[in-house]
């Protein structure tokens, strides 16, 4: 008989699961990984806020690089073609991924877009999120690093508020530095100080993709990336769909 | 609010999980939330609780168990809080996230005949 309402047809099982609520996502991200393995492809996935110059960035880093390696990237929005269409104007083969009112991108939409890069040889596959400090940290990509753009504008306090971002950063790009003589009390000093509170191994470049400062050291970030990817591909091998695994 | 798409991803887990075992029903479920996961176990609830209605949850009380943020050396192993910078005061190396980050299912109660 059933303890816990006396019924007779009934009794209360106890199932263990002990699994993580976003396994599925998870699978879909080592799917994703495995494809930008099997085609020597760094994967990065570029968060911050509305506004922070994500895509500004990329249109720099493309001008900068010129054809030493192949940038490809998605822009994550909940409307418009206009940061694919931006970024495709700088050059960069790019496609938007509308998420519709989804605040962040997930594994599979992430996926689904991948099928459209088929035929460019890429190095480098920016995936520009969804602009929004919160959720696009809960869910993995398939990213070999997660870089955050944060504005000077945005305030030294941001690490501190929002420090789930923050912690996953591998690297905080600090932006629109060309704004910070007409900013009362902020200073790189200051982001610096807040990062090493929320990142255990903080690593912080400046840059203005306006002016063009850090540019270099960001590429140079790029390139050793690329070199540890490079290190790791063991040539290439077929790309095959797992079974259960979302098909585009 | 991606606590909405976290719900969605547990209701379709325990769904999944109650055919398997040809539950009649779903009475409790247990996760555990860390309070550096990215998820507010507030808004979970409210979440789950607008989602739950003509699922197989419909029925199921929704039991949060929020796990606090705990820091350790990733060297000596030395429990580091966060105060300042997140280094060992003993080694200087960084710390990392030991607990605090989880959003996980841990189990279901179900009712099977």
């Amino acid at each position: 008989m059933c303890l816990e309402c006396g019924c007779g047809d009934t009794e209360i099982v106890r199932v263990d699961v002990h699994e993580k609520i976003l396994a599925g996502n998870e699978r879909a991200a080592a799917h994703n990984r495995e494809h930008f393995a099997a085609n020597g492809i760094l994967a990065l996935n570029l968060m911050g806020s509305p506004g922070s110059g994500k895509t500004a960035l990329l249109e720099a880093t493309a001008a900068r690089i010129g054809g030493d390696f192949r940038l490809g990237a998605v822009s994550g929005d909940l409307a418009t073609e206009r940061d694919a269409e931006r970024l495709r104007a700088a050059g960069i083969p790019a496609r938007s991924i509308t998420t519709g009112n989804a605040c962040h991108l997930d594994a599979a939409m992430v996926h689904h877009a991948l099928h459209d890069f088929s035929a460019h040889r890429l190095d480098i596959f920016a995936i520009e999120n969804v602009g929004n400090l919160v959720c696009p940290a809960v869910y993995d990509l398939g990213q070999h690093a997660n870089v955050v753009a944060l504005s000077v504008t945005e305030g030294e306090d941001k690490p501190l508020k929002y420090p789930v971002m923050f912690l996953k950063a591998d690297l905080v790009l600090l932006t629109k530095v060309d704004l910070l003589p007409h900013l009362k009390g902020v200073s790189v000093a200051g982001f610096a100080d807040a990062l090493s509170r929320v990142m255990p191994a903080p690593k912080m470049i400046a840059v203005s993709a306006y002016r063009g400062d850090g540019l270099d050291e960001w590429i140079g970030w790029l390139r050793e990336r690329l070199a540890l990817r490079a290190g790791k591909h063991s040539g290439a091998h077929a790309h095959t769909h797992a079974p259960g695994a979302p098909r585009s | 609010m991606h606590e909405y798409s976290i719900v969605e991803a547990l209701i379709s887990r325990v769904a999944e999980e109650a055919r398997a075992r040809g539950a009649a029903g779903v009475s409790r479920l247990y996760v555990k939330i860390g309070a550096l996961s990215g998820v507010e176990p507030e808004l979970l609830a409210s979440a789950y609780e607008t989602f739950r209605e003509r699922t197989v949850c419909a029925g199921a009380e929704l039991r949060i168990e929020r796990v606090a943020e705990r820091w350790a050396c990733s060297g000596c192993g030395r429990t580091v809080e966060r105060a300042g910078a997140l280094l060992c005061p003993e080694c200087g190396r960084p710390a990392r996230l030991v607990e605090g980050d989880e959003i996980v299912l841990e189990r279901i109660e179900m009712e099977v005949p």
